[in-house]
């Protein structure tokens, strides 16, 4: 990416004129002391050192845990553009749901060839185990956290279908949390709708997709792999939101045909599991049978239809990056509709036309592996040393399956407090939806992940970004 | 042909064990082969904690093992009729795709071992089935019937290595091989009669492929036919894994020691 090129703001537009969305912060902002401000910043970094939020950095050897930086300028969406995401979403949602369905059914979009057959077969994503089962109410996505980036006023483009088991909510609960208690005023001059009725739309969300026969008081229970796992904080701070318990695999057990957890009252039974483990991991009994983390026997009792697993197993075949670039297809297939929400071009690196393209232009390209998340293990091209670029060349000739490349989108900045004052840095953002048979509830914030070096395109937490609380406006 | 079918499997464990449970895929199915007149399944040192059909649309039981079991018993009794199909089991049932039945496994891999059994077998057969038959030859003549040489873990690979196996093995090479020539197979758990004996050795294993315009057919590599009537089909898997009778999991240190009891007598 050149250095004179032009990003769009979210609060400055491109021709450097506060956006409507902004009007009302940038007149507080304005009449603030920015060094008092700095001094505020700093005590929300001890703020969230007190509330304890913080998160494992994986290939970090000095420091397993750290905080996520916070910074203090909201991120700050209309609720006209607000509307246009959230029909989106709920599109998205259920094309989506829609897909995992047919692919754990009849598989009438292969039959259609809308979808080739061997991207299903090949992929690791794809859980045989899966095929004909029902899961209560018909969900398999109950939570998804759709990643977003936006690159112009009305320009908005679904980076990833996060319909495994994302994470990051809790993120959006504290920052909002920071904020109301630094800025107390902002929130009575400007109207923000509020997020933190998460925790308690997510229990009923669940709630609603109890097996057809639960148990005589209706249980739902957090899964967590455990205190090393980085999303840990997230997972105890749900539990402690929803009211729930917070259980780890060696607390339960498979008792009189439902999966029950050991209490001080002896072994309850749990209708609803909102586990945090990945499928592999999930029951050694069917899956990798060296987990210790898992559950034996929890996925006979889902199949025997007598606990709910949110997400269900398999529904990695729908957000897989190979599957990705189908979306605008899988919508089409299953809705009738055209997809509201535009995917980003992906050129498929298995397609040999493809993958000399991006051989071709590596330099200027986003390479991700089809597997991968977290930011690990892509290119930035435009970003990337010419060694790296050849060794990356390499991979990509070795297992062109395995990647897919994407064009270095010009991604939106929204500014961040710097000792200068404001600076504008690169963000995306991940709403997060729920679903259940009363429909999608898209709750009006998300994560806003922000990069804190300048020019840098990479926000992912891991590689050095940071977070900024997620503002929709209500209704002028 | 009615078949009168006693299975018992009993597992002693060295230290008891605190948790365990099994998995078992030890109920027939009625189809156009067999009807199962009546079936049970009973259980001591454990119990059944639930039901549910598995995507190769096998009945699978799922039980736990009393607290501090020193042992489990599971005992299976049951009354089968069957007619001679030669073989043929029909068209794909259930909502599994075939092309899935062309994956091959961990212990199903189409290693150059496994594909030096298919050489020129489809320039010499113009029918898929006779061409499976000369599979099914070349693998009972490479690999001897004997018992005690290879286990539930072994791969066809290493089965040919060795040049000895059993059934399970027969089964795995000839999936193996007929996967390398595009056909979907699978493996079949069930039990044989053998004309000469009530007692039978253990659980009997074959596999069957999928021929366009038949849909699937059996064949019983060890004994150089496909299944008549003196074969009950019980699971179906990609592998034995899949299909296995019993697969568990304990929680408890030591080892154990299974016996099982197998007789199937006409009626």
């Amino acid at each position: 990416m050149t250095s004179g090129q032009k990003f769009f703001d979210e609060m400055r537009g491109i021709n450097d004129v506060t956006r409507a969305p902004y009007d009302a912060y940038a007149s507080w902002f304005q009449s603030e002391d920015p060094k008092g401000l700095i001094k505020e910043a700093k005590e929300a970094e001890a703020f969230f050192r007190r509330t304890g939020i913080t998160f494992n950095v994986y290939g970090q050897a000095d420091a397993e845990e750290r905080l996520i930086p916070f910074d203090i300028v909201p991120r700050i969406i209309s609720s006209k553009e607000w509307a246009l995401l959230a029909k989106g979403i709920d599109q998205r949602v259920r094309a989506i749901n829609a897909f995992l369905y047919d692919i754990y059914h009849r598989q009438e979009i292969l039959r259609a060839g809308r979808v080739p057959k061997e991207l299903i077969a090949r992929n690791e994503a794809f859980l045989p185990m899966m095929m004909g089962v029902e899961p209560p109410g018909g969900i398999y996505t109950h939570i998804v956290g759709t990643d977003l980036v936006r690159t112009g006023e009305s320009e908005f483009f679904v980076l990833e279908d996060n319909a495994r088991t994302p994470s990051g909510v809790s993120y959006m609960l504290e920052n909002r949390e920071t904020m109301l208690q630094m800025f107390p005023e902002l929130f009575s001059s400007i109207k923000v709708r509020p997020v933190a009725g998460y925790p308690t739309a997510l229990h009923a969300s669940l709630a609603a997709c109890m097996p057809p026969d639960p148990s005589p008081e209706p249980t739902v229970a957090i899964l967590t792999p455990g205190i090393h796992n980085s999303a840990y904080f997230e997972h105890a701070f749900l539990a402690d939101n929803m009211g729930v318990e917070l259980v780890e695999g060696s607390d339960l057990r498979v008792r009189d045909g439902r999966i029950a957890m050991r209490t001080t009252r002896g072994y309850k039974p749990i209708d609803v599991i909102y586990r945090r483990v990945d499928d592999d991991f999930l029951d050694p009994l069917n899956f990798n049978p060296g987990s210790l983390l898992g559950v034996p026997g929890i996925f006979d009792v889902y199949r025997a239809g007598r606990i709910t697993i949110a997400n269900a197993p398999g529904t990695g075949i729908s957000d897989d990056k190979a599957i990705y670039s189908y979306m605008p297809d899988i919508v089409e297939f299953y809705t009738g509709e055209n997809a509201i929400l535009k995917n980003v071009p992906t050129w498929r690196c298995s397609e040999p036309e493809s993958l000399a393209y991006v051989l071709d232009h590596l330099a200027e390209l986003v390479v991700k592996e089809v597997h991968g998340s977290g930011g690990y293990g892509m290119l930035v091209g435009p970003a990337a040393s010419r060694k790296e670029l050849e060794q990356f060349r390499a991979k990509l000739q070795a297992k062109p399956g395995g990647y897919i490349a994407q064009p270095t989108l010009a991604l939106s900045t929204v500014p961040i407090l710097t000792k200068a004052g404001l600076a504008p840095r690169h963000v995306d953002l991940r709403p997060f939806a729920l679903f259940s048979p009363n429909g999608v509830q898209l709750i009006p914030g998300g994560l806003t992940r922000v990069a804190l070096k300048k020019g840098s395109l990479v926000v992912n937490s891991s590689q050095g970004g940071g977070t900024k609380d997620t503002w929709v406006l209500e209704d002028d | 042909m009615l078949l009168n079918i006693g299975h018992t499997s009993k597992y002693r464990f060295e230290h008891p064990v605190h948790y365990g449970l099994q998995q078992l895929r030890k109920t027939p199915k009625s189809r156009s082969s067999q009807a199962i007149r009546n079936w049970t399944i009973e259980i001591e040192g454990g119990r059944i904690e639930t039901e549910f059909t598995d995507h190769h649309a096998n009945d699978v039981t799922l039980i736990s093992f009393d607290p501090s079991a020193t042992e489990i018993t599971i005992q299976c009794r049951g009354l089968v009729e069957t007619t001679d199909e030669h073989g043929v089991v029909g068209k794909q049932r259930g909502c599994i795709p075939l092309w899935l039945f062309q994956r091959s496994t961990e212990l199903t891999r189409a290693t150059p071992n496994v594909r030096r059994l298919t050489k020129g077998l489809r320039e010499a057969h113009d029918n898929d089935i006779a061409l499976l038959h000369a599979l099914s030859a070349r693998i009972i003549d490479a690999v001897r019937y004997e018992i005690g040489q290879t286990d539930t873990a072994t791969s066809a690979d290493t089965a040919i290595e060795r040049g000895s196996g059993v059934c399970q093995d027969h089964a795995h090479i000839f999936i193996a091989a007929a996967r390398a020539m595009d056909f979907p197979a699978r493996y079949v758990s069930g039990y044989l009669m053998m004309d000469d004996r009530t007692e039978q050795d253990a659980t009997h294993a074959w596999a069957e492929a999928h021929i366009d315009g038949i849909g699937w057919v059996g064949f019983d590599i060890s004994n150089a036919m496909s299944p008549d009537d003196r074969y009950v089909r019980v699971a179906t898997g990609l592998d034995y894994g899949e299909a296995a009778p019993i697969s568990g999991l304990r929680f408890g240190a030591g080892s154990e020691a299974l016996t099982v009891d197998v007789t199937v007598a006409q009626q």
